[in-house]
């Protein structure tokens, strides 16, 4: 049985078809990229995934049970994390903060407990704390040491897309979709997220399925590639099948002669 | 982050002269800008009554009354304002010089003109049927009791050297200008503090000091004026060697420990340091709080306890507003019910229940009950956001005044009569709070604001207090990240409805009395103004701003140390509003507008970053991180 199993999705905005009857599994451990124009749908399909967009019409099962008409909380802490396109920090918290409180879920204190001190609540700051640190130095020290403390808004941009990523392995998840992680970096970074991502999987045992509009990364790490246009999955297979189909090749090329 | 530009250029050219401009320089459509708001704030100033009302409370005799300084510091102000430049990355960064004195003097003239307009206005014409101070008294204040000509003519030159005075602020180094904010406001503090300061020698039996200090009509001598003064400036200049010493010491202490051992040792070092000073602080400032009121009189007591009870609102609505993002209007609701709570159950007077239970158990009922009007209020508005929730709460405010004064409830609240004969606090039989002793009611709250500080301080640094910060931050991504958004608001409403309770019970007690206009609209603008003024989600922030907004201005129906404001109270309260609003607006509305603004900012990343991609390509190499602030 796959880990994610989607059949017959649709998302409709007012007159909009963001997404048109898609089809899409991933099995266990993984790496399957999501490619497509801009507009095809792809954050859509992510927002439908994580409960922030409801579907108009399908199913979407997770390790079997149903995710449809959970909120975005409570899919979290079933197991499939996310990021954003467009860097949702918690811009004015720090960095620890920042990967503390997507441990949220996992977390049992109550208000008492933080009030009384109990040993319960050092217990579980402790562990918070060092769970959050963990996660932050699999970017080696990039974000450690004096920037635990800083605020997520004075990051550079490539280490804000990190942090992301950070936030997202702290709510210990299963799943991780993240949403063209490598945007907006230049090559070296881009190489060097593209080898953290093939780790992620590997050493730490997620599951990933990714965004991405850099075709050098989806060729190097994806198991499986899904296109889709204007809402629809118009091929898959592995990324040499799917650079060689015609269809594709006329929805990149299409919308490169719009000018985009 | 700041726009896209070249940083290393910026950077290169940063330890160069700054370049120079000349004196006629300027930017003359901002400064005309400044001068026509400065001549229309000046001119509403003038009529709104303040200058004649102020004018018998004397701040240094026989120079300077409340009355002409509600003249002087929007001139000091606005010329401050004018010059202020924010120069962004890449942008040149100009020296300041006689240039900004240029700017500042004839904005003050241009602007204090408006007076002028205004003195001949009052001279030629009567226009005091529609405004009532348009009046011989206004025209003898602008006169200084002596020509129309030298009231044409002394406005803008007290507008030019007062102008002068406050470009000359961006010449003057940081350190002058801290030194000069420091000494304005020790003079001003110590002459609005009068009542207070004349209460302490009284109490510390050195009367001597208060005669000294104030004249017979009130208000610093100026001998004592100057003297404060020079105190003020040589504790600020020490103040600064102090720092500059500990800063010195700090960096060569620094540089050693990373010598020795790299980031830990340096870190070590800054958390050692602070702890000891800060506990030190702590102990000294919980002594000085508990030991004081011994020595204070009646009226101050009664000044610090209103103080204490709207600290007491304050921080409950920082929980909601200031770390959950949450913008609640209604808040008095939550102080009437704490009121109401112990009325009802404490006073022999009421109408419907004849237990009178002692205050301490209607106290906990009035949590409860409050915690309950948590939920109620936030269950329905818990899915809105920005300004529909902030529209709601308001009515739920006034929802819970209108039911305590209907005919429906008379039975039970006494409709606008109210609720009398609420007895004072026995407290485990060793001493009684009643409000004719302010100083048993100033322990009472100071008891409270502990807790509530300790609450405030607990939660912040927990998982709820860090789950509503994320609220605050972008609530639909806090909810993908796990934080269960519902219940996490819902523990806000309750969290800083029962801290609101904790103000109204006392103030049952210390009043004796509650009536439902006392719980009208404008106390929860009061409260947030306090919130946002003193610094939302700040904790200290907030005591600081009830100390000076209530203590200086008083509360909606308390008097402050400068009664003459009684009747200005509210407009400055929303003025104040205002320009908060206009100066960091994001703090109220924030999971979306924020985004937004993050997006902006992005994207000019974004270009820059294409830009130097394209670069690097071309020259074939570079990497790693490129922003401000990222190497160590
Ligand atoms: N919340 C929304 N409301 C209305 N239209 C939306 C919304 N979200 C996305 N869309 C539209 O759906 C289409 C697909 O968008 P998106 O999923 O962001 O594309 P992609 O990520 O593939 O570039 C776009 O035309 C976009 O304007
Ligand atoms: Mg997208």
């Amino acid at each position: 049985m796959p880990m994610l199993e989607i059949t017959g999705l649709h998302v409709v905005f007012g007159g909009l078809h963001a997404i048109n009857d898609l089809d899409f599994a991933v099995e266990k451990g993984e790496i399957v990229a999501v490619i497509g124009p801009n507009g095809a749908g792809k954050t859509t399909f992510f927002n439908a995934i994580s409960g922030m967009v409801k579907p108009t019409e399908g199913q979407i099962a997770f390790e079997g049970r149903s995710l449809l008409g959970l909120d975005p909380n409570k899919i979290t802490s079933r197991g499939i994390a996310r990021t954003f396109q467009n860097v949702r920090l918690f811009a004015n918290m720090t960095v620890l903060e920042n990967v503390m409180v997507s441990q949220h879920c996992r977390t049992r204190q109550r208000i008492l407990d933080a009030l009384l001190q109990t040993r319960r609540f050092r217990t579980e700051e402790e562990q918070v704390r060092a769970r959050g640190k963990e996660v932050l130095g699999f970017f080696g020290t990039r974000l450690t040491g004096y920037r635990f403390d800083q605020p997520a808004s004075v990051l550079s941009y490539a280490n804000r897309r990190r942090l992301e990523i950070a936030r997202a392995m702290a709510t210990s998840p299963k799943l991780i979709l993240l949403d063209e992680p490598v945007a907006g970096m230049n090559p070296v970074e881009s190489a060097e997220l593209t080898q953290l991502i093939g780790k992620l999987r590997d050493e730490m045992g997620y599951t990933i399925v990714l965004i991405e509009h850099d075709m050098s990364v989806v060729r190097d790490i994806s198991d499986r590639v899904v296109v889709l246009d204007h809402g629809e999955a118009i091929a898959r297979g592995t990324y040499a099948e799917v650079s060689a189909n015609p269809q594709v090749i006329e929805a990149y090329l299409g919308q490169s002669a719009d000018g985009s | 982050m700041t726009a896209a530009g070249d940083f290393p250029a910026s950077q290169d050219a940063a330890p160069a002269a700054a370049p120079r401009r000349r004196l006629l320089e300027q930017d003359w459509r901002k400064l005309l800008r400044a001068s026509a708001i400065l001549a229309i704030a000046q001119v509403f100033i003038g009529l709104s009554g303040m200058p004649v009302s102020f004018d018998r409370r004397l701040l240094i005799d026989p120079i300077l009354s409340l009355g002409y300084l509600s003249l002087l510091w929007l001139p000091l102000a606005v010329s401050y304002w004018v010059g202020r430049e924010q120069v962004l990355e890449g942008m040149t960064a100009y020296a300041r010089g006689g240039r900004d004195v240029l700017a500042g003097a004839i904005t003050g003239a241009v602007g204090n003109a408006g007076l002028t307009l205004l003195v001949v206005g009052i001279t030629h014409f009567d226009i005091r049927d529609p405004l009532v101070n348009w009046s011989p008294q206004l025209l003898g204040i602008l006169e200084f009791e002596e020509s129309v000509w030298l009231g044409a003519l002394i406005w803008p030159a007290i507008g030019a050297g007062v102008g002068a005075l406050g470009g000359g602020m961006h010449w003057a180094s940081s350190r002058i200008t801290r030194t000069t904010v420091i000494v304005l406001l020790s003079v001003f503090g110590t002459a609005v503090l009068e009542s207070v300061i004349t209460d302490l020698s009284q109490g510390f039996h050195i009367e001597a000091v208060s005669d000294w200090l104030y004249g017979p009509k009130r208000g610093l001598t100026y001998p004592a004026a100057i003297v404060v003064a020079a105190a003020a400036a040589a504790i600020a200049g020490g103040i600064a060697a102090y720092r500059a010493f500990l800063a010195r010491t700090a960096s060569t202490s620094g540089q050693l420990g990373i010598a020795a051992s790299g980031e830990t040792s340096a870190n070590r070092v800054r958390w050692r340091r602070i702890p000891v000073r800060r506990l030190v602080g702590f102990a000294l400032s919980a002594a000085a709080i508990v030991v004081l009121p011994l020595f204070l009189g009646r009226l101050t007591n009664e000044l610090l306890a209103n103080v204490g009870l709207f600290i007491l609102l304050a921080l409950g609505l920082n929980i909601i507003v200031g770390l959950a993002g949450i913008l609640d209007l209604g808040y008095v609701a939550f102080f009437a019910v704490g009121g109401y709570s112990v009325a009802v159950l404490t006073s022999p007077g009421s109408p419907r229940f004849d237990l009178e239970i002692p205050w301490f158990g209607a106290l906990f009922a009035a949590m409860l009950l409050a915690g309950l009007a948590g939920l109620l209020i936030g269950a329905p508005v818990i899915r809105m956001r920005g300004d529909y929730l902030a529209i709601v709460t308001l009515g739920f405010g006034e929802i819970i005044r209108v039911l305590l004064l209907s005919d429906w409830l008379s039975g039970t609240f006494n409709g606008a009569q109210g609720i009398t004969n609420i007895p004072g606090v026995e407290v485990f039989g060793l001493a009684t709070v009643r409000g004719f002793e302010p100083r048993s009611v100033l322990y009472l709250v100071l008891v409270f604001c502990a807790i509530a500080v300790y609450v405030s301080w607990r939660l912040e640094n927990s998982r709820i207090g860090r789950a509503w910060m994320a609220i605050r931050e972008d609530e639909s991504v806090a909810e993908a990240m796990g934080v269960d958004t519902v219940s996490a608001k819902l523990m806000a409403f309750v969290t800083g409805a029962v801290l609101g309770s904790f103000s109204g019970a006392i103030l049952s007690a210390k009043v004796g009395s509650v009536f439902p206009h006392s719980f009208a609209i404008i106390v929860s603008i009061v409260i947030l103004v306090v919130v946002i003024f003193g610094g939302m989600g700040s904790i200290a922030g907030v005591i600081a701003g009830a100390a000076v907004l209530i203590g200086v201005l008083g509360g909606p129906n308390q008097p402050g140390l400068l009664q003459e404001f009684a009747e200005y109270k509210i407009l400055i309260y929303g003025a104040l509003l205002v320009w908060m609003m206009l100066q960091r607006s994001e703090g109220l509305i924030p999971s979306v507008r924020r985004a937004r603004e993050l997006h902006l900012d992005e994207m000019n990343q974004d270009a820059w970053l294409r830009a130097q991609v394209a670069a690097d390509d071309a020259g074939g190499g570079g990497g790693g991180d490129r922003s401000e602030g990222e190497q160590p």
